[in-house]
């Protein structure tokens, strides 16, 4: 946008450039996951990320949109790389940022969540990134609050800051989303990322296919759209891009399946399944991987492997879901 | 609303922005055009060939998006809409030309100084805008060094439509 007086050439309608939005408004204060977005929204997000890319590779990494905000990170489980990224983009955007760890803070002595985040607004915070081990913690978090929330993930529940990096990497690598074919291996039950994924992609016109043991696929996710397999060497084959799912150690000692051997020969990727995928198949994980389980240490640092990619991206899409969050919290919305 | 410039009008304005450009350039510096979105970037883009032909040999061409500079991003609110910048030359010694197509209060140029100053440090700065509305709306000390036609703001509101963006080549004046 332009000084005020070319606003109006600036809304006009039909433009023959054609491809590029002139206007949107963007109305969610919050993102708590991508159940409640459209495929509009969500692909305004991925076009604003995409102009946060070059902030990170210029001479000054640093915009000033977010400057004098302060942001907070409230984090009830552990995690470094979804932390860090957030601190980063936050940083980049010129905001001020404070962590926030349950482990050090009153929560220990009894404080309620709610009082916990109406302390840390009174401060006088503009946006809180809420990861709780308890699917919903964030919707209760924003309606406590006046500020901004930002899920960073909430139990078995929504990633969806990692469904939209995944799917920024996914239309950067393949052109799109609509009519992509792609896996999600591994634990499904109890991944937030693969929730987060599976709406996003369904909302953009992809083909989802979820992989895995029967008693990590269940079969209910069929109704969500999605389609259901248990024989991965079998469909390897058709896919675009296969999103590897993370094994959660503390369930590998469960009963969900017989041995981590026999999980790894069935749904783990190798040099030698690989042979079967498409050859243009990207291979994706939200990280961190457990080497030679999910992912053998070849595939994953092999050149169809966007994991790096992913990381350096969710910095630019999670600076971008922090400033159009922030813009809707401002002005007349 | 009165027309102030025509297709040939805005043609012919943009040469005689080439002519002055070119005249000014310090002898055998490289010359970076950047184009303020939108409009700026389409104005920069026909600014290119015609100081080619003037003998540019080193010209560069980028466009910039200015909204995370903006000072004005709480009023604006949700219709904020960032756009990609894509500057794919090294600022750093280049002779730049800022290209807008309207300056009015010059707050659009103070976010583009701001965007360009983090981008590295250009040997001089110039500022181009098709057009020039004077008057006690300027609120920074920001003026033009190339118009393509001045208007006294009395004239009312100034609207800028290019073939590019717009379909059409036009300047309008008028409430």
């Amino acid at each position: 946008m332009k000084d005020m007086l070319t606003s109006v050439a600036a809304t006009s309608a039909a433009s023959p450039r054609g491809t590029e939005r002139e206007s949107m408004v963007w109305p969610h204060k919050h993102l708590l996951g991508l159940e409640d977005l459209s495929a509009e929204d969500i692909s305004f997000i991925l076009d604003t990320a995409q102009a946060f890319e070059d902030v990170s590779t210029r001479s000054v990494k640093k915009v000033p949109a977010l400057r004098g905000r302060v942001v907070v990170n409230l984090f009830f489980e552990d995690s470094t790389r979804t932390r860090t990224s957030f601190t980063l983009a936050a940083q980049r955007l010129s905001a001020d940022i404070i962590d926030f760890t349950a482990k050090t803070s009153s929560v220990t002595k009894g404080e309620s969540l709610r009082d916990t985040v109406r302390n840390i607004e009174a401060m006088g915070v503009d946006l809180i990134i809420c990861r709780h081990p308890n699917a919903g913690a964030p919707h209760l978090v924003a309606r406590c609050v006046n500020c901004c929330v930002i899920n960073a993930g909430d139990g078995r529940h929504e990633h969806p800051t990692q469904g939209l990096l995944d799917l920024y990497t996914m239309r950067q690598a393949k052109g799109r989303i609509a009519g992509l074919k792609v896996a999600i291996v591994g634990d499904v039950a109890n991944s937030r990322v693969a929730r987060s994924n599976l709406h996003g992609l369904l909302k953009l016109g992809a083909e989802v296919t979820l992989i895995g043991p029967a008693t990590l696929v269940p079969k209910s996710f069929a109704g969500l759209g999605a389609r259901i397999r248990h024989d991965f060497d079998n469909v390897i084959g058709e896919f675009d891009v296969i999103n590897m799912l993370r094994v959660q150690q503390e369930r590998i000692a469960s009963s969900v399946f017989p041995s981590i051997q026999e999980y790894s020969r069935l749904f783990g990727l190798n040099a030698e399944r690989m042979c079967r995928a498409k050859s243009d198949v990207l291979i994706m994980h939200p990280g961190p991987v457990n080497r030679g389980i999910e992912l053998s240490a070849e595939v994953a640092d092999g050149a169809k492997s966007a994991i790096l990619r992913q990381v350096t991206n969710g910095l630019a899409v999670r600076m971008a879901v922090m400033f159009l969050c922030k813009q809707a919290s401002e002005g007349t919305a | 609303m009165p027309q102030l410039l025509d297709a040939d009008g805005i043609a012919s304005a943009l040469r005689r922005m080439a002519d002055e450009i070119a005249q000014s350039a310090p002898p055998g510096c490289s010359v970076g055009l950047v184009g303020i979105r939108s409009r700026g970037d389409d104005l920069a883009r026909r600014l290119q060939p015609l100081l080619a032909q003037l003998g540019f040999r080193d010209l560069e061409y980028g466009c910039l998006d200015i909204t995370l500079y903006r000072d004005d991003l709480a009023e604006i609110g949700p219709s904020a809409v960032v756009r990609t910048t894509e500057i794919d030359f090294d600022v750093a010694g280049r002779y730049l030309i800022l290209v807008d197509d309207v300056i009015h209060t010059g707050r659009s140029i103070r976010a583009a100084l701001s965007a360009i100053v983090d981008l590295g440090r250009p040997r001089a700065i110039r500022l181009a805008v098709l057009v020039d509305r004077e008057g006690s709306g300027r609120e920074l000390p920001i003026q033009p060094d190339f118009a393509g036609i001045r208007v006294p703001e009395s004239a009312g509101r100034v609207t800028v439509r290019l073939m590019e963006t717009d379909g059409r080549d036009e300047v309008e004046v008028g409430t």
